[in-house]
């Protein structure tokens, strides 16, 4: 039997690694911040940009971060894209809007959703705000903020967004 | 806090998996040595220079040239050339006891294959011993057909 | 062939576990070497060498890119391997003259997963990592063929490990220093017969960087620049059954390449992270029994992976700067038991 069967063409070869992961210095405190629903980003002492998540550098000075800084929940799109198709990690119904969110006081945008507002209606420079889970419910993970939700201010004109793109 | 994620000392850590469940092409050349597996056979490659690669590769490690299509049974049998002796085994690892790591010189083979001895205990290992594979009743074309190899006469 | 030298070199402590994420890791490191350079960025040419493997994060090293400052954009480079070959690239880059000055880096963070069972992912993986034969048991095979043919015995390999550790004492960045009886040594089990810890290199996270600097520039900016007069590195089979483990063919030939031969040896930091290593590439090398060996205590005592090669270079530099030594042999490997190794040979003047 065996010399009439098919020759090997392939195998399975599964590769399964586990690790204890850290976030690092930086990270952490932002994750801890997020955790006391805080926004913490890091001010670069050098070029002053303002970095969230902070990482404990900047890449355009190569130079160490240190300056905390609290950041408004507030902020701007800067750019969206319009998910129809079901992500493990994010739990909101579809369609939904995956954006960028320019927060007040920051130098980069942040990666979040938007709900409370049809997807056809999604803009850039539209004002959004974050709505967190509530205060006994959060933790250290980004899962604390369920989403963005547009404020209903007037749009920020592209003009003042064009370099944060 | 998720009971997942540690605070040590500020800095938070959470476990973290990485998986790859390859599948992979093996070619005609190591085609042929998983397909002998599966049929409880050992084969090797002949180089153009007439040694034989077991496993076999695609090219002479020694000159970089293609290797001949002739293939031939090596084994089952084989010589250990060295060994060393894991107490602790890892999952992932052929055998959950204590076992040796060995290269293996098959017979009639010019390379050595890495593969497991299971022989107890270190004091049971001698580089020179002679092994025999032992082979899975179920078998698909794998390099984990043979379980381990075992002393000969055992 | 254009003249290309060392002129700062920094690392970092060698924990055995960082929490630091590895930017934070790198950049203090990335710094030092910069600042004491005397070169301002930007540099012409940048290259680091890790593996995202061991800290199972995937694409780490463009992150790590934020501790080298890629903006305005940099030619940049990476290798998935010791930073000794991100070095190496660097140094053809001002060989062809596209470069005159290059930042050179490289990271390891090894403690996040099972450094012997992670590496096992750069085997042949179809009849060898399916397996999951663990690094330190690989270098026990070769350990034992070693011994058995060279007549060395586990005495020897031990004496290796308490002179390597003794020097480290000197070493503020070593991850194991201190005084350690032979005796006592072999009087501790084998993890892996015939390894014993102290056979084996400690598991460390880490990084290093350094600075390249091309001719009269470099005179410039180092009273004592460590000149690359040499540099090769050479490859064997992927097959451990169809080496030689006894011998390290590759590190002689590229130590004839690299022209060790030519001249006195002071000094040798060579990247073996199994005690016996060390015994094999200083037979592939040639060196004679007034060469010191590992000052700093060698890869023995602090083996960030990826970095560790690269280390050894910096390591032979530094004897250069400070005068201890005239003519220093660096050598770096990489992948199992030896398969991959890169010679380099630096003169003070
Ligand atoms: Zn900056």
């Amino acid at each position: 039997m065996a010399d009439e069967a098919k020759p090997v063409t392939n195998i399975k070869t599964p590769m399964r690694l586990e690790y204890r992961y850290s976030a690092g210095v930086a990270t952490s405190r932002f994750l801890r911040g997020i955790g006391q629903g805080k926004i913490l980003g890091q001010r670069c002492p050098s070029c002053r940009k303002v970095y969230v998540p902070p990482r404990g550098s900047c890449p355009r000075c190569a130079v160490p971060t240190v300056e905390e800084v609290e950041l408004s929940d507030e902020g701007t799109i800067t750019t969206f894209a319009i998910v129809r198709v079901p992500s493990e990690n994010i739990d909101v119904p579809l369609p939904f809007a995956s954006v960028h969110v320019l927060l007040d006081g920051c130098d980069i945008p942040f990666f979040s959703v938007v709900q409370e507002c049809p997807v056809d209606q999604i803009r850039i420079g539209m004002r959004v705000q974050a709505v967190w889970v509530p205060k006994e419910e959060l933790t250290s993970t980004l899962q604390s903020i369920r989403y963005f939700k547009p404020t209903g201010e007037p749009d920020v004109p592209f003009e003042k967004l064009k370099e944060f793109l | 806090m998720s009971d997942l994620v540690r605070d040590e000392g500020g800095v938070l850590t959470a476990p973290h998996v990485l998986e790859y469940p390859y599948r992979r092409s093996v070619g005609p050349v190591l085609g042929r040595f998983f397909t002998a597996l599966r049929d409880g056979r050992l084969v090797g490659v002949k180089t153009a220079k007439g040694r034989v690669l077991v496993p076999p590769a695609e090219y002479d490690p020694e000159t970089g040239a293609a290797v001949s299509d002739a293939f031939v049974d090596v084994g089952p049998g084989g010589v250990v050339t060295t060994w060393s002796w894991v107490s602790r085994p890892r999952a992932k690892q052929p055998l959950d006891r204590p076992f040796a790591w060995a290269l293996i010189r098959l017979d009639g083979a010019d390379t050595a294959m890495l593969h497991a001895v299971d022989a107890g205990e270190p004091s049971r290992m001698k580089t020179g011993m002679r092994v025999v594979p032992r082979w899975r009743a179920e078998r698909v074309g794998h390099i984990g057909d043979i379980e381990c190899f075992q002393p000969e006469g055992e | 062939m254009r003249e290309v030298a060392i002129v700062s070199f920094a690392q970092a402590p060698n924990a055995r576990r960082e929490l630091r994420n590895e930017v934070e890791i790198l950049m203090p490191v990335v710094q030092e070497a910069v600042a004491r350079s005397g070169i301002e960025r930007p540099f012409d040419f940048t290259c680091s060498g890790s593996s995202d493997f061991l800290q199972g994060q995937p694409f780490a090293f463009v992150m790590a890119l934020d501790a080298a400052g890629a903006w305005p954009p940099i030619p940049e480079s990476h290798v998935e391997m010791d930073g000794a070959w991100a070095l190496y690239e660097a140094w053809v880059k001002i060989q062809t003259g596209q470069a005159e000055t290059a930042l050179v880096y490289a990271f390891g963070k090894s403690s996040p997963g099972d450094l012997p069972e992670v590496l096992a992912t750069q085997l042949d993986p179809y009849v060898l990592a399916p397996l999951w034969p663990d690094a330190v048991s690989l270098a026990a095979l070769q350990a034992r063929a070693y011994l058995e043919k060279s007549g060395h015995s586990e005495r020897d390999l031990a004496e290796v490990a308490a002179r390597s550790r003794r020097s480290a004492k000197s070493n503020p960045n070593a991850t194991v220093s201190g005084d350690y009886e032979v005796e006592k040594l072999l009087a501790t089990p084998h993890i892996a017969d015939p390894l014993r810890v102290h056979d084996c290199a400690p598991v460390c996270d880490g990084a290093v960087a350094m600075v390249l600097v091309a001719g009269d520039r470099a005179r410039k900016v180092c009273e004592r620049p460590a000149w690359i007069r040499g540099i090769d590195h050479r490859i064997e089979p992927h097959s451990l059954g169809a080496r030689d483990l006894t011998v390290s063919v590759s590190t002689r030939l590229a130590a004839e390449k690299a022209g060790v031969g030519r001249g006195a040896v002071d000094v040798a930091e060579l990247h073996a992270p199994f005690t016996h290593q060390e015994l094999i590439l200083r037979d592939a090398l040639g060196l004679g029994a007034n060469v010191k060996v590992n000052p700093s205590g060698g890869a023995l005592c602090a083996n960030p992976m990826m970095a560790a090669g690269l280390a050894r270079i910096g390591e032979a530099a530094s004897r250069i700067w400070d005068g201890s030594a005239r003519r220093a042999v660096a050598h770096a490997t990489s992948g199992p038991c030896l398969q991959q190794n890169l010679v380099c040979v630096l003169e003070g003047a």
